[in-house]
């Protein structure tokens, strides 16, 4: 049933021109920094072999690329996500879904698998791009492997705060900036609160702060290295979001 | 009355809803069986489309329980919602969907079986009139071939309970006609709850009527019961000769005289009697001069005026 909506979804997302338009600007802007850096390494590649253990292509081009995507995601997916429950809620669809022998629980998940699988499509573009240099050069598809991983669970969180986002408002446009505001609070305040708070001793509030910092998540395994409080963190926000967008549409039912 | 009856589909009892300070159905209680369509008739704002809701799982009561064919739709809310098909006041429909993807669609969210899936998507289009727009995207649809596409989406999945929320709204007379067509049908093996300010409607397909006001039962009946009520109900009498309006009142089984001039007189009958051939007699042994006795054109409109409007003046 959760793989009935998700396809309905991605057919909803692939059937709006928002989705294509996401899916050509995000490519654009990576595509040019991906050049841009793969450029510049060409440029220094010489003075690099002179170092004792010179980093290569997969640190210098890919990783940054990688970080990039991070950042435009933090825009893109608030807008993927805003239509999913705002749009069915203002164009009085949802009652389908609510109607249907389906649990809220079943509808959330659904819906968050389509966005997702959406996603997964922007992130394997992105892996795309330094795979091609594999008949050239040597990649470390290790750190590769982390930078997917770090990045998907990135979207995850995000995708699970756009999509909560979504469930509070019958306003597209105001759940986008919802979403929007969400994700950006936790990136600036989520990571200076845990670092004040570790500065004063506080460790658990401190431990507990990091999961609402999804890029401090993000870059352990952006640097190719397996933290698994880190991966524990990037899970527990976007369970946590999930469940909290799971109350609302079941609060919708009790309230009215 | 038992609510283990077997063919007892929808049962409902206290149901009770408040948004807020506001009262919008208070204590209803509803029983369809299997082969009966029951409507719903209410000015709006009476707590028809609410009571819907509520008997379709999409909003919780406040107070109440709700069984369909036997299964309680608050503790087992996903096996009871299968045994629904809901056309809401909006059809719950995706513009950018064909109608066989989108009926294929709601088949899949309810469950039906894959092999059963592609007849069951045809057999709804059929029967809704649908089978030339397969292809056709919703958005692109009329109001009326947007209705019938909610209309299949509901009962796409064969339920035993189907209810419908206006469901004639936006079609033309002929496609009315054909929708009236197809609830009768649909009523004869299941059940079907329709609400609607259409009085003929009520008249042209309903087995039983509940009429709402303010989120209260005033009437529930069958259609001869109806029909009863508002052919008794009151009569014209004109005299040549009229006496006193005292004289008239004083006649056994009727309750109000109003006269409305010229020698005429509007006699409303007391529930259960009809005093007419008692007014003829006295008419006769006094000399009245009765020429004219006409049951009052008091329409279905009339009662449902009376009823939804009477309650507030008494």
């Amino acid at each position: 049933m959760i793989l009935t909506i998700a396809g309905k979804e991605l057919r909803a997302l692939f059937a709006s021109p928002l989705a294509w338009l996401v899916l050509t600007v995000v490519q654009v802007i990576l595509g040019y920094g991906f050049l841009k850096r793969l450029d510049d390494f060409l440029q220094i590649q010489s003075q690099l072999a002179q170092l004792a253990s010179p980093p290569g292509v997969t640190e210098l081009v890919a990783a940054p690329t990688f970080a990039t995507a991070a950042a435009v995601l933090l825009f893109a997916v608030p807008l993927l996500a805003m239509r999913m429950i705002a749009e069915e809620r203002r164009n009085q669809t949802l009652t389908l879904l609510l109607s249907a022998p389906v649990s809220m629980t079943e509808i959330i998940l659904g819906k968050f698998v389509g966005l997702m699988a959406f996603l997964l499509l922007i992130v394997v573009l992105v892996l795309a791009m330094p795979l091609l240099l594999v008949t050239s050069t040597r990649l470390d598809f290790g750190l590769l492997a982390g930078l997917t991983l770090a990045l998907l669970l990135l979207a995850a969180g995000f995708a699970a705060v756009s999509l909560y986002a979504s469930s509070l408002t019958a306003q597209p446009m105001a759940a986008a900036l919802i979403g929007f505001g969400l994700i950006l609070a936790m990136v600036f305040m989520g990571e200076t609160a845990g670092d004040s708070l570790r500065a004063r001793g506080w460790q658990v509030p401190a431990a507990f702060a990091q999961v609402f910092s999804p890029l401090k998540n993000f870059e352990p395994l952006g640097r190719g290295m397996i933290d698994s409080y880190a991966i524990a963190c990037s899970l527990l926000l976007a369970a946590g979001f999930l469940l909290l967008a799971i109350r609302r549409l079941d609060g919708r039912r009790l309230r009215g | 009355m038992n609510s283990t009856d077997p063919a007892l589909t929808i049962c409902a009892r206290g149901l009770s809803r408040s948004f807020g300070t506001h009262v919008a159905v208070t204590a209803l209680d509803l029983d369809v069986r299997r082969g009966e369509v029951l409507g719903l008739l209410g000015p709006n704002g009476a707590g028809k489309t609410t009571t819907m809701q509520m008997l379709t799982g999409n909003l919780a009561p406040s107070a109440g329980e709700i069984r369909i064919c036997g299964i309680d739709l608050l503790d087992a809310p996903t096996r009871a919602k299968a045994r629904i098909g809901y056309l809401p006041e909006t059809p719950p429909l995706y513009r950018e969907l064909n109608v066989r993807e989108y009926l294929n669609l709601a088949a899949r969210l309810h469950r039906v079986p894959r092999a059963d899936r592609a007849p069951a998507v045809a057999n709804a289009m059929a029967r809704c009139g649908l089978t030339d727009a397969g292809q056709k995207l919703i958005g692109t649809l009329s109001k009326g071939y947007q209705q019938r596409v909610g209309i299949a989406q509901a009962i796409v999945h064969e339920p035993d309970v189907i209810i419908l929320d206006e469901p004639t709204v936006g079609l033309d007379p002929n496609q009315i006609l054909d929708i009236r067509t197809l609830i009768r049908e649909l009523g004869d093996k299941r059940s079907v709850i329709l609400s609607t300010h259409i009085l003929p409607e009520v008249e042209a397909v309903c087995d039983r009527v509940q009429i709402m006001h303010h989120g209260e039962v005033v009437f529930s009946d069958t259609i001869a019961g109806l029909r009863d009520f508002q052919r008794g109900r009151t009569v014209t009498i004109s005299l040549h000769r009229p006496p006193g309006i005292d004289m008239l009142r004083a006649i056994d089984g009727v309750a109000a005289v109003a006269a409305i001039g010229e020698g005429r007189f509007r006699i409303q009958f007391a529930p259960g009697s009809d005093p007419s051939e008692a007014l003829v007699r006295a008419a006769g042994t006094n000399d009245w001069g009765l020429y004219q006795l006409t049951p009052a054109q008091s329409s279905l409109e009339d009662v449902f005026v009376h009823l939804t409007r009477g309650e507030v003046t008494s």
